[in-house]
């Protein structure tokens, strides 16, 4: 083997995740599928982010928890540091969780707010049976220095902390156990921007210390650049983009990578002025119902007859580059085809009638 | 679009007052814990027609501001001082009944959250007719047709048959834009818009600024924008107020506070935030320490605990002292003790590091 593949620390391969959508009544009936994820495929090295964006509906988040086993996926394989974790059983799986680990979106609701502080970062240790050298406690102390927290704080609820040092025990919690994987679900999302830019630090800083691996889940395309490796695009469910940092941002191809950068704003009123945005017509579809052939043609400025009736293949298109599109589209072509006003996206086929809400089961294990 | 007099509350009530005039407003809460100084001398002023962006981070008082402004503070348990005056109105006197007769007609707003503004209960073009009838002498059946034409106007696919639906038939997209058309249904003068696409994805975002700016062209609506989105300020907004611990830091126009910043906390704002548009360097450069409790804020500046150039001011002014917004070029305000060239010369530091230039 060799060095490169060594330091692989995580293939997804082919992963999918469906729930059941079940009729209503006495005796519910599986009616028909949400394919939250369907069928993605990605790698990761040790010290390497990789930015999973993409809308809501997108599935990112289903794939971060299925990737965790927090979900169980429908199909697929996992391979988590050369251990195969796709079809491995609650119990099997409790030794391999040390190897990763998971930081979450709302720091107000992913600590228990009867336990302390100490009792929070301390859980790793407890649950997988290990003694640090110096104790637990020392140990704790240390983490709560190392990710800006004052050790002296150590028995405190979480109720006394404000939303940035209550993320920054998320993260303590997180790499107690130095794991190779941390899945970031949106770490930090529900923060004002002074205390996102510590946090994103504070991340970036722990992953040149620990070589930590980060899947990092998010929306916000200017904190993915700022933190990531590589990026990959999610629409429903599928990966449609994925490449170098610099690529994604600079020299996009999928059309739906190229509206979801168009429509940030941007923080420079003269920037601003000059970008064409490509405005997306409707809704994301939906999962239960997916569009024929490529998931994103009802939406696209790019879609052609055969769009409809052949779904694209993720192909390489250069070192590290893969694109899912018929008819991939360079920014220059974007931008002269927006001078010429001739970026139309169809109306969108959206259906008429308001949908009756799908009594959902989420988010259990499909197969029970 | 500014009048230093008139920022510093200072000027006598004139004919000319400007469409909306904010004259030292402050509003203060009585907790169990003590008294929540939420918003502390505010005064500033809109013209017609113009877009103001309020931004600041949570608990810097730009939600209170818009809760004042729309009289809905006293019914918070909230004590206001000060004056507002819209259109040659003075609100903060009037009675309960009579700002809900302008709340909806004169003034409306539209929150981050739609299902804040809509009722789960009723269909939404009910709705919509219920707010046209609660100002208007017009017929049930005309305020039906007003209002299709409105949910068409907004964007509303199928209006025929969504007016119909009921709230939680909608995506979130389009209940934000049923909000915005209940909003203007009445032509208001003023539309105040607190974070209206945070919890909207970022093409459904480009869709409802898009929105938003067409309609104020259309009817020529005064818009104030409670975000905290540097980007969406710079796309839409004409001026700019920054708001800290309760009170404005920094006003200009938008050109203005992006091109020449000069208030610390302005500038820590413009480096704590990534850039999607351009590689940074590999550390942001955030403001340290968090922002400060309303119950004990900080003798002298708000900002003086976390500012990096407080120690350049002579006499440790800013402990102690409580520095005025005063202007410090046309059409741009500060709150700072630092000396002006000192501040432009910080101020050109940090964005040349921005630009990408090495420490």
């Amino acid at each position: 083997m060799t060095a490169a593949v060594e330091r692989e620390i995580l293939r997804v391969t082919d992963l999918r995740t469906y729930f059941p959508v079940r009729s209503r009544g006495l005796l519910p009936r599986v009616v028909g599928q949400v394919k939250a994820v369907d069928g993605i495929s990605l790698s990761l090295n040790t010290g390497e982010t990789l930015g999973l964006v993409g809308e809501s509906g997108s599935g990112k988040t289903t794939a971060a928890r299925s990737i965790l086993r927090l979900i169980k996926p429908t199909g697929g394989q996992i391979e988590l540091d050369g251990t195969q974790i796709a079809n491995l059983s609650q119990a099997q799986l409790r030794p391999i969780r040390r190897k990763a680990q998971m930081i979450f979106q709302d720091p107000y609701n992913a600590l228990n707010p009867r336990h302390t502080v100490g009792g929070i970062i301390s859980a790793p240790f407890r649950i997988q049976g290990v003694e640090p050298p110096g104790g637990v406690k020392a140990a704790v102390q240390e983490l709560m220095e190392r990710v800006g927290l004052n050790p002296e704080h150590y028995n405190r609820y979480p109720n006394e902390f404000s939303g940035g040092q209550r993320q920054r025990i998320g993260v303590a919690r997180a790499i107690a156990l130095r794991p190779k994987l941390i899945v970031c679900d949106e770490p930090v999302s529900a923060l004002d921007v002074s205390i996102q830019a510590q946090i994103l630090n504070l991340l970036k800083d722990l992953q040149e210390e620990y070589e930590i691996a980060y899947l990092f889940v998010a929306h916000d395309l200017a904190v993915v650049r700022q933190i990531s490796h590589r990026v990959a695009v999610m629409y429903l469910g599928h990966i449609v983009e994925t490449a170098p940092r610099k690529t994604i941002y600079s020299a996009p191809l999928h059309p739906y990578t190229h509206s979801l950068l168009s429509a940030v704003p941007v923080p420079d009123p003269r920037i601003q002025l000059t970008r064409e945005r490509i405005v997306l017509q409707g809704d994301v579809p939906s999962p239960i119902d997916p569009p024929s052939g490529c998931v994103f043609r009802t939406r696209c400025f790019q879609a052609q007859p055969r769009c409809a009736s052949e779904v694209p293949p993720l192909v390489e298109v250069a070192p590290d580059h893969l694109v899912a599109c018929h008819f991939p589209i360079t920014v220059d072509e974007v931008a002269a085809r927006a001078r010429a006003g001739q970026i139309e996206v169809p109306a969108a086929e959206a259906p008429v009638a308001p949908v009756e809400a799908p009594h959902f089961v989420e988010p259990g294990p499909p197969h029970a | 679009m500014i009048n230093a007099e008139e920022m510093a509350g200072r000027a006598e009530p004139s004919p000319e007052r400007p469409f909306l005039s904010i004259e030292n407003l402050a509003v203060s809460f009585n907790t169990e814990d003590g008294v929540v100084r939420a918003l502390d001398g505010v005064s500033l002023s809109l013209e017609k027609g113009r877009t103001l962006a309020v931004v600041g981070e949570s608990g810097s008082g730009k939600s209170v501001t818009a809760q004042a402004i729309m009289g809905l503070v006293r019914g918070m348990g909230g004590h206001v001082s000060g004056q507002i005056w819209l259109d040659g109105q003075e609100l903060t006197r009037l009675q309960s009944e009579e700002i809900q007769a302008l709340r909806g007609s004169e003034m409306a707003m539209i929150f981050q959250d739609p299902m804040s503004s809509l009722h789960p209960f009723y269909r939404i073009g009910d709705q919509i007719v219920e707010a046209i009838l609660a100002h208007r002498k017009v017929g049930r059946a005309a305020a039906r047709k007003e209002t299709l034409e409105m949910l068409k106007h907004v964007g509303i696919p199928a209006a025929e048959r969504r007016i119909d639906a009921y709230p939680h038939q909608l995506s979130g997209g389009m209940r934000q834009r049923v909000m915005i058309g209940m909003a203007l249904i009445n032509s208001p003068q003023l539309l105040i818009a607190d974070e209206p696409t945070t919890a909207l994805d970022v093409t459904v975002q480009a869709q409802i600024l898009e929105l938003i700016s067409a309609l104020k062209d259309e009817f020529g609506t005064t818009v104030i924008l409670i975000t905290h989105d540097l980007g969406i300020v710079a796309d839409v907004a004409d001026d700019v107020a920054v708001m800290y611990g309760g009170r404005l830091v920094e006003v200009g126009q938008t050109s203005i506070i992006y091109d020449q910043p000069e208030m610390p906390y302005t500038l820590g704002l413009l480096s704590s935030i990534p850039r999607m548009d351009r590689e940074l360097p590999k550390r942001l450069d955030p403001i340290r320490g968090n922002p400060p409790s309303p119950i004990n804020l900080p003798a002298g500046c708000v900002f003086q605990p976390r500012c990096n150039y407080s120690d350049r001011v002579p006499g440790g002014a800013c402990l102690s002292v409580r520095p005025e917004l005063l202007p410090t070029s046309p059409n741009h305000l500060v709150r700072c003790h630092l000396p002006a060239e000192e501040r432009r010369a910080i101020s050109e530091d940090v964005r040349r590091i921005l630009a990408g230039a090495p420490k």
